[in-house]
């Protein structure tokens, strides 16, 4: 079936019931959502279907024909990187990094919605994902320095508008 | 290295192909390579120094030619080796740096090659916050005498006296603009000499890498979705499997009916052998599916073996103990005195990485290599060898990062799946991933432990006497031996599960930190080393430290609190060593601890608590303040500010050493508050992460402040594992202070809570 990822349709063989997350990983070779738990409950597989942060370990793919499916690669590259990824890269807001590109997407998400969330509406956002390595301090930083760039400069997407 | 490792070695890393290119001839400066022998890699990790070498910095014993450690290339290419892995503690940044200000090569001109058993130095194992003071130590002398010796080679080129050049940017200038690059000076066997115990090192006046906050290499490709982990490698074609673990440790596999499974889409094969069931398919997807099918096709017998988890500490107290005495001090004071006692305990605790352990092997007729975010490629190495019935060189072991481990975590064990299940499979790479609730099951867990101690005052308020055990299982399981893997514990012909270890003073295991460093006219520690282990158990982060500095630090409280002192007082008043009075007061200034909100003083439901430790009680120091407030509508206790200072000798990267005592302040806060391993009599339960819940957002404090106590000049101080302790007991004498109760069983959020803030 045909996924609209990052902007582009990319024909994908597999099993309708596979999780998006091995869609991404596997066929699509995007290494940015990661298996964290398969069960909804970590977060470290977050990607944003038409705007909303899904999980997406636990969303089937033969649910996404036709949604805009982002992923943190299509937020920038290391040559470009988005509003979040450049906060993140200043703040240093990173231990094994394991967490972060779904602490990414799900801040991308908010800030798209709401450039001037405030700090609790932040943790309330990522509540619901998990770091082992104790950088919560820094990923509040960098999402409240990205919110200061998006602020100024628009959509924090440097790829997919 | 086998024919199909060389492949793959090469897509995953150019430095190799240069050194095969070096091989070939091209005029570089190492011919051959310059490995400790074996002998050394069968130590498994202890990192003591052989004969002469013994006098040599750092790890440079281990491997003692320069050429181990820094390579140059004729075309100007540096490479640096490092046996140390990076586990997301910044420390390929930091070595990069210490090699860079020393060898006078600009950062981005450098490469750093970690662990890897044909390319780097055998250091043992990542851990025990050893790899700046083992590796950072052997490659700062490697760098400065390899320095030394290109200005030497340019002065014989040049023809001009050495002390009339200096070495900058990969070159050595001369007067009248005389240069030679690096490149240029390079010969064979140049660096081919062993290294001399002393070397004259830069001052800290002159770096200008060194000390400074470096951002760390590995964070943009980490969050632009670069390949940066083992789970994200893709070797071409590259088979994904899954293992069927044992419901329970010691269940047996009476029957499994595979036909259905065999039939499954995808399905490549399904290896038995003994209580070892794994499965391989073409897709990811269809090797969990065919995972689950098998899981739910076989069928085990299982025997309660698990303590009574209400009653864990008194289990623990109830085993066979060797007690070895690593403390005693008499005096003889007998006047009289206030007496005090406590007990305290620690639940068994998870690594619990949030991404679950994965392994990439691949196998000749009779060889495999391997992709592990081991700890300790070399011991993994010997492991794996074993298990395969290989010769150690037989098995090559290449460092690939994973999520954080915070020690001995599924990382070895899923190594060992892969490999067993790639040797079934030649020829076709093989892609071993945990399954969450196998990383929670199976993993070895941090010890649960006890401490007891009594303490008397004499009346001028000064500790007279001193009395500590503690019982704790070992805290190292890891390989060598393959009997120290779950497969190798599982296959038909099972390895012996290894005797367990005790590690010995002054670093110690479950009596880490068990000595108080402070000043004590009578004192005795007893470490009750109790080598039974209903429940698997290894290296958890700071081993013993959290849980003996929890109970001593929350000790000291209780005595101030006995004496009417000041608690930051009390520790001075028992503390010679002026850089462990240095970060207390530091941290005292910094938190404002003198003007503080106090609980009970200035409005109960605020207070205050302060802790300190110095790490092993020979690496970095740390002091703790924290500040929390009892909410007692909502039931809960928040911690609102956290400050600490910390003494870790010379630095390497200021930021990289606040962002290891930010986040061992902020697990070891979820450890102590929140964490407990559950189990009935047969099963680990808490296998996902609502039964193990962690610290979330909504618990991370206000703020959290790192301040450094600068040591320049200062040998370097493992940092990675100094926080833990502290914060431990900083959050229990803050809710002490709030609430006027005293915590000594973690988690501390458990049942105790409630009736300290009586909800
Ligand atoms: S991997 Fe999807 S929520 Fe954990
Ligand atoms: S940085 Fe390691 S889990 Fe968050």
């Amino acid at each position: 079936m045909d996924l609209k990822v990052n902007g582009r349709i990319r024909a994908v063989d597999a099993d309708p019931q596979t999780p998006l997350l091995y869609v991404l990983r596997e066929n699509l070779q995007l290494n940015a959502a990661k298996y964290g738990c398969g069960l909804g409950q970590c977060g470290a597989c977050t990607v944003i279907v038409d705007g909303q942060a899904v999980f997406s370990c636990i969303v089937p793919i033969q649910v996404l024909g036709g949604k805009e499916i982002t992923t943190l690669e299509g937020l920038g590259t290391i040559e470009h990187p988005g509003p979040l990824q450049r906060a993140f890269m200043d703040e240093q807001a990173a231990q094994c990094g394991y967490c972060i590109p779904g602490m990414i997407m799900r801040a991308q998400a908010l800030l798209q919605r709401n450039a001037h969330a405030s700090d609790a509406e932040i943790r309330t956002q990522l509540q619901s994902h998990l770091c082992r390595c104790g950088t919560h301090v820094r990923i509040l930083r960098a999402v409240r320095r990205a919110a200061g760039l998006m602020q100024r400069g628009g959509s924090g997407s440097a790829v997919n508008p | 290295m086998t024919a199909a490792s060389k492949r793959l070695a090469a897509r995953k890393d150019d430095v190799n192909v240069s050194r095969r290119a070096v091989l070939r001839g091209t005029g570089a400066l190492i011919i051959s390579f310059a490995l400790p022998p074996l002998a050394s890699a069968r130590q498994a990790g202890g990192l003591e120094p052989v004969g002469a070498a013994a006098r040599l910095p750092g790890s440079l014993g281990r491997a003692p030619f320069l050429d181990a450690w820094i390579r140059i290339d004729a075309d100007g290419t540096v490479t640096a080796f490092t046996g140390k892995a990076e586990l997301g503690q910044g420390v390929k940044t930091a070595l990069t740096q210490v090699v860079s200000e020393e060898l006078e090569v600009p950062l981005d001109r450098l490469k750093l090659v970690t662990a890897d058993t044909e390319r780097t130095p055998d250091e043992g194992y990542t851990a025990g916050s050893h790899s700046l003071q083992d590796s950072g130590t052997a490659l700062r002398h490697a760098a400065a005498q390899a320095r030394e010796i290109l200005i030497l080679e340019a002065a014989r080129k040049l023809r001009t006296p050495p002390d009339r050049l200096k070495a900058a940017n990969a070159t050595v200038l001369g007067p009248n603009g005389a240069r030679l690059t690096y490149g240029e000076i390079v010969a064979p066997n140049l660096l081919h000499v062993q290294a001399r115990p002393v070397t004259p090192l830069k001052g800290p006046a002159r770096f200008t890498v060194m000390d400074r906050a470096i951002p760390r290499i590995d964070i943009p490709a980490k969050v632009t979705g670069g390949a940066a982990y083992v789970q994200d490698m893709r070797l071409p074609g590259m088979l994904h499997a899954r293992v069927v673990r044992p419901p329970s440790y010691r269940a047996q596999l009476t029957t499994v009916d595979m036909t259905s499974v065999e039939r499954m889409p995808g399905i490549v094969t399904i290896v038995r052998d003994g209580n070892f069931l794994a499965v391989v398919a073409e897709r990811e997807f269809q090797a969990i599916q065919a995972m689950r099918s098998l899981a739910a096709a076989a069928r085990w017998q299982e025997r309660p073996t698990l303590p009574k988890q209400s009653e864990l500490s008194a289990a623990l107290l109830k085993l066979p103990a060797e007690d070895f005495t690593i403390f005693e001090k008499r005096a003889g004071v007998t006047a009289p005195a206030t007496s005090l006692a406590a007990t305290y305990s620690r639940p068994y605790l998870a690594h619990a990485s949030i991404g679950p352990s994965c392994a990439v092997a691949l196998a000749d007729k009779d060889s495999v290599t391997l992709w592990s975010h081991t700890q300790g490629v070399y011991p993994d190495r010997q492991a794996i060898a074993e298990l395969l019935g290989l010769a150690p060189e037989k098995v090559h072991c290449i460092h690939v990062e994973g999520s954080g481990c915070y020690g001995h975590n599924g990382a070895d064990d899923a190594a060992a799946d892969a490999a067993l299940v790639a040797s079934r499979l030649p020829g076709r790479p093989i892609r071993m991933q945990w399954m969450r609730e196998q990383e929670f099951a199976w993993e070895p867990f941090g010890p649960a432990m006890v401490a007891r101690v009594r303490a008397s005052l004499d009346p001028s308020g000064q500790i007279r006497d001193w009395d500590y055990g503690v019982w704790s299982n070992t805290h190292a399981t890891r390989p060598g031996p393959a009997g120290s893997t779950l497969a190798g514990q599982h296959v038909e012909h099972a390895f012996p599960i290894p005797p367990p270890r005790v590690l010995p003073q002054p670093e110690g295991g479950g009596d880490r930190n068990a000595i108080p460093l402070y000043s004590l006219p009578q004192a005795k520690v007893v470490h009750h080393f109790l080598p039974t282990m209903p429940v698997r158990v290894s290296a958890l982060r700071s081993l013993g430290a959290h849980m003996n500095v929890f109970a001593i630090e929350s000790f000291m409280d209780e005595l101030a609190l006995g004496a009417g002192a000041d608690p930051v007082e009390f520790r001075l008043r028992h503390l010679q060593d002026p850089r462990a009075r240095d970060v207390i007061t530091t941290t005292a200034e910094r938190f404002g601890w003198a003007g503080r909100r106090h609980g009970g003083r200035k409005g109960p439901g605020t207070g205050c608590g302060f802790a300190f430790a110095r790490y092993k009680n020979l690496a970095a120091y740390c002091a703790v303040a924290m500040q929390v407030a009892v909410q007692y509508e909502a039931g809960r206790i928040r911690i609102e500010r956290v400050v600490a200072a910390v003494d870790t000798g010379q630095v390497v990267n200021p930021d990289g050493v606040r962002n290891q005592i930010e986040g061992a302040i902020l697990q070891s806060l979820s450890w102590t508050l929140y964490e407990k391993v559950g189990f009935d009599d047969t099963r680990i339960t808490s296998v996902d992460w609502s039964k193990y819940p962690i610290l979330r957002f909504d618990a991370v404090p206000d703020s959290v402040e790192v301040h450094i106590v600068d040591r320049a000049g200062e040998p370097f101080l493992g940092c990675g594992e100094a926080g833990q302790g502290p914060a431990a007991a900083a959050v229990a004498n803050a809710i002490a202070d709030a609430t006027g109760k005293r915590l000594r069983d973690l988690p501390l959020f458990g049942a105790g809570v409630k009736a300290a803030i009586g909800i």
